[in-house]
């Protein structure tokens, strides 16, 4: 199963207005971490797909959203909750290493 | 239980499953999660791998590699080590998923972590400006200002690429030449875009959300100075990750592992190192590769010299069979060449 695209477009609808807690991956085609760390992203979407929603969004085809939020380094996780920004990642990470940093969202 | 283990992707982790599978020693490769193909999967053109006379992309160059030691049967695994058992006869390899794999020799070539400047700002600003990875976070800097930290061949790469996008690159290194090779350097100096700082150290990394500049303290006179800027790509160089074999592996001061010789074979038998774990001066694909094939030769050498009744349990065979037999005389006999010329 792999998680589901936003865009410029469908940001504010898709992430912004989202009932549950849910999880950006800004990322691009040509990043090797990005590339790492998205079968990752997958599963932890399975496994925890009633508690936190991922989504990706990719930086060269979105560049108004990615300019919106800052940012400078990718992969870039940003976790949402009614519009705001409450958790931010950064960088690819080991599966036990991205759930303990979003432990208060898969709890 | 297995044969041979090898932890690491690099260039010396996957030319040692080459040699390991091709002599049908079907070793798993403990790939890491998220660090698959190592350091070469942040670069962009590789320009010195010999038999890519047109260059290749690092990422391609060790997807090849991969493909090649799968295509003899090395079984890879992405996953992390969380703990290492070498003092055995058989070696214990503990993975971040909580499975444990055993295997009568093992191959350590984990490379090496980037460095950090070793401020408190530098975590904080890490993603915000701060950056060890030119490749991934360049493009978020076009038209901005940066510096690259370092005068080595990697800070030097980092900020020719990083002139596709930004104004000015600022090269600040902490003395007044350059330890990158002529190529590099040449290519650098030619540039008009990049800028040398020499003599200088990164004090402080101003910034409260992002980076808006860095303080430098000269090494000569002591002088502090700032620059503005909105990047900081940090490329002073990189420690080899010994974490998981402290206490059971010899190091030499350099802090790489110690082998014997120009063997791969350290202080614990049926333990071999390749790599830039055990090389604290080249650090080249092509040298990690190199030693990736002495550490595969060394192990089969070391599995051949074991009781074949150990090797079968290892192979899952329940009796000593022909293949095994013909491998240790095999592998018997080529030690006795290599030994010949020195006897």
């Amino acid at each position: 199963m792999s998680t589901k695209t936003v865009t410029d477009d469908s940001f504010a609808t898709d992430v912004l207005q989202s009932e549950k807690p849910i999880m950006v991956d800004f990322w691009a085609e040509w990043c090797g971490p990005c590339r790492a760390v998205s079968p990752i992203l997958d599963k932890i979407a399975e496994e925890h797909a009633d508690k936190l929603s991922i989504v990706k969004l990719n930086v060269d085809d979105n560049p108004e959203t990615a300019m919106k939020y800052g940012i400078t380094s990718i992969p870039a996780m940003f976790v949402f909750k009614d519009g705001e920004i409450v958790k931010r990642v950064i960088g690819a990470k080991p599966k036990p290493a991205l759930e303990a940093d979003l432990a208060e969202f898969l709890a | 239980m297995r044969e041979l283990i090898i932890i690491g992707s690099g260039p010396a982790g996957y030319t040692a499953a080459i040699y390991a599978a091709r002599a049908n020693l079907r070793p798993l490769v403990i790939a890491s999660s998220v660090e698959f193909g190592g350091e070469l999967m942040k670069t962009t053109e590789v320009e010195n791998f010999p038999g890519f006379p047109e260059g290749i992309m690092g990422p391609d160059l060790m997807t090849r590699m991969q493909q090649q030691a799968e295509r003899f049967g090395a079984e890879i695994l992405y996953d992390d080590v969380a703990a290492l058992d070498l003092t055995g006869e058989v070696k214990r390899v503990t993975l971040g998923s909580g499975d444990v794999h055993e295997a009568l020799a093992v191959i350590y070539a984990t490379g090496s972590a980037y460095r950090k400047l070793g401020l408190p700002e530098e975590s904080a600003l890490s993603g915000y400006g701060v950056s060890w990875c030119a490749t991934c976070d360049g493009a978020f800097f076009r038209k901005k200002t940066v510096a690259v930290i370092g005068g080595g061949d990697s800070a030097l790469e980092e900020a020719t690429f990083l002139t596709r996008f930004a104004d000015t690159v600022y090269l600040v290194h902490r003395r007044d030449a350059l330890r990158a090779s002529a190529a590099l350097q040449e290519r650098a100096f030619a540039d008009p875009k990049i800028q040398f700082i020499w003599n200088k150290e990164v004090a402080r990394i101003y910034g409260d959300e992002k980076v808006t500049g860095i303080g430098l303290t000269d090494t000569v006179d002591g002088s502090e100075t700032t620059l503005d800027l909105q990047g900081v790509f940090v490329a002073i160089g990189a420690d080899p990750r010994t974490h998981l074999v402290h206490g059971q592996l010899d190091l030499i001061p350099e802090g790489t592992i110690a082998v014997d010789g120009r063997s791969s074979r350290t202080s614990r038998p049926g333990v071999f190192a390749a790599g830039d774990v055990v090389d604290p001066t080249y650090k080249q694909a092509a040298t990690a590769a190199g030693s990736g094939v002495v550490a595969a030769l060394d192990a089969e050498h070391y599995l051949a010299s074991l009781p074949a009744e150990l090797i079968a349990r290892a192979t899952g065979t329940d009796a000593v069979t022909d293949e095994i037999e013909a491998r240790a005389r095999e592998a018997r006999e080529s030690e006795a060449r290599v030994a010949a010329p020195t006897a």
